[in-house]
């Protein structure tokens, strides 16, 4: 990634983080986004979310950064190439904890196998790792979309 | 019909109309995040929290930045199309089966309606006895008795990204100047004097004098 090949023409709007409000808006939202997309992740058992919502969310963080501040910007914070991997990583985490459950001698994502003494905390624990995997490939998805979409106009 | 859905509905459709009758495509942008919006309104009334938070976060949310992204690479004003009958028709046609369908669905809220009786309260009183620790439904349904689905759904979103990754072009390779098909055959050496050494093209690593003799 080099920048922009030409600079903006005189007539061309301001940037966007030359722009005061979209700044400190934006810069003092972002930490609470990606906190409240943490709290959907590990509240979705007791309340509305999950770990698609806090994917997204998180994403979103992302993203707003990305809008305000410029895509070199985002992605010196979530490089693609780790993206990239975390991608494929949430649906092994998912697809790895269904064949976790196989290697304990229950069915493939049967939770119930992680904790044979208490199945109710094996299904929590398996909950709580397939949300994990949910929401890392949600997150990571929406990311590579956003960066493949914005670097075109880029190059 | 209480009175706030009747107000979210209505502004539903102003909203949709709105989206097809503007010509400026960041305005309509803005204005399908409000659709969007309004729909979580009206999920949330319906007491399916969980579908609102996604409709709130993927429709007004990435699904606008998205197209606003979209927007930077294209014009900022819709090119006028003359009127044409054939895609009236078929919206016409498609929205007039879409409404008959509907007439078959189950009132709002009836408790005699097949999905009230069928597997859901198996799934509700087994969330009370076998999740101690869970207590919404829908993450139990979501997650572990339908955790085939999920998987298959965490697969789509996965395959989807590696689609736009494909189409939208990853790492950009180099490739020899010339573009000739048959270099792209044996891609790690790309000098245009292969081709004259086709003879002698085993291996270029361990290919030597000595494997010839």
């Amino acid at each position: 990634m080099s920048g922009r090949a030409t600079p903006p023409p005189p007539g061309a709007p301001m940037r966007m983080y030359e722009k005061a409000i979209l700044r400190v808006v934006s810069r003092g939202l972002t930490p609470f986004i990606l906190l409240f997309a943490l709290y959907v992740q590990f509240h979705g058992d007791f309340g509305p979310g999950g770990g698609f919502q806090a994917g997204v969310i998180f994403a979103a963080g992302v993203i707003l950064h990305g809008l305000i501040f410029g895509l070199e910007d985002a992605q010196r914070v979530f490089p693609p190439r780790v993206v990239e991997v975390l991608l494929a990583v949430g649906w092994l985490l998912y697809s790895g904890t269904g064949v976790a459950c196989l290697l304990l001698g229950g069915d493939f994502l049967d939770y119930d196998a992680l904790n044979p003494h208490h199945p109710a905390h094996g299904q929590h624990l398996g909950l709580l790792l397939i949300e994990g995997g949910v929401g890392i490939t949600v997150t990571a998805a929406m990311t590579t979309i956003y960066y493949k979409f914005a670097g075109r106009g880029t190059r | 019909m209480f009175p706030v859905e009747a107000i979210l509905f209505v502004m539903l459709i102003i909203t949709a109309f709105a989206v097809v009758r503007q010509t400026n495509l960041f305005a309509a942008a803005m204005l399908t995040g409000l659709f969007s919006l309004l729909s979580a309104g009206l999920f949330t009334l319906m007491d399916a929290v969980d579908v609102a938070f996604t409709e709130a976060s993927v429709g007004a949310g990435i699904s606008t930045i998205l197209i606003l992204g979209t927007l930077a690479l294209t014009a900022k004003e819709e090119n006028q199309q003359p009127f044409r009958l054939l895609p009236l028709v078929v919206v016409l046609i498609t929205g007039g089966a879409l409404l008959i369908g509907t007439v078959d669905m189950p009132a709002y809220g009836d408790f005699g309606a097949v999905t009230n009786h069928r597997i859901a309260p198996d799934y509700i009183a087994g969330t009370a006895s076998e999740f101690e620790h869970i207590p919404n439904v829908v993450t139990t349904v979501l997650g572990s008795y339908r955790g085939y689905d999920t998987l298959g759904e965490t697969g789509v979103i996965f395959t989807a990204s590696l689609g736009v990754m494909a189409l939208l072009g990853g790492r950009r390779r180099r490739r020899p100047a010339d573009g000739a098909p048959d270099d792209s055959m044996d891609d790690t050496t790309g000098d245009p004097a292969d081709d004259a050494a086709e003879d002698s093209s085993e291996d270029p690593v361990t290919g030597g004098p000595e494997d010839a003799a």
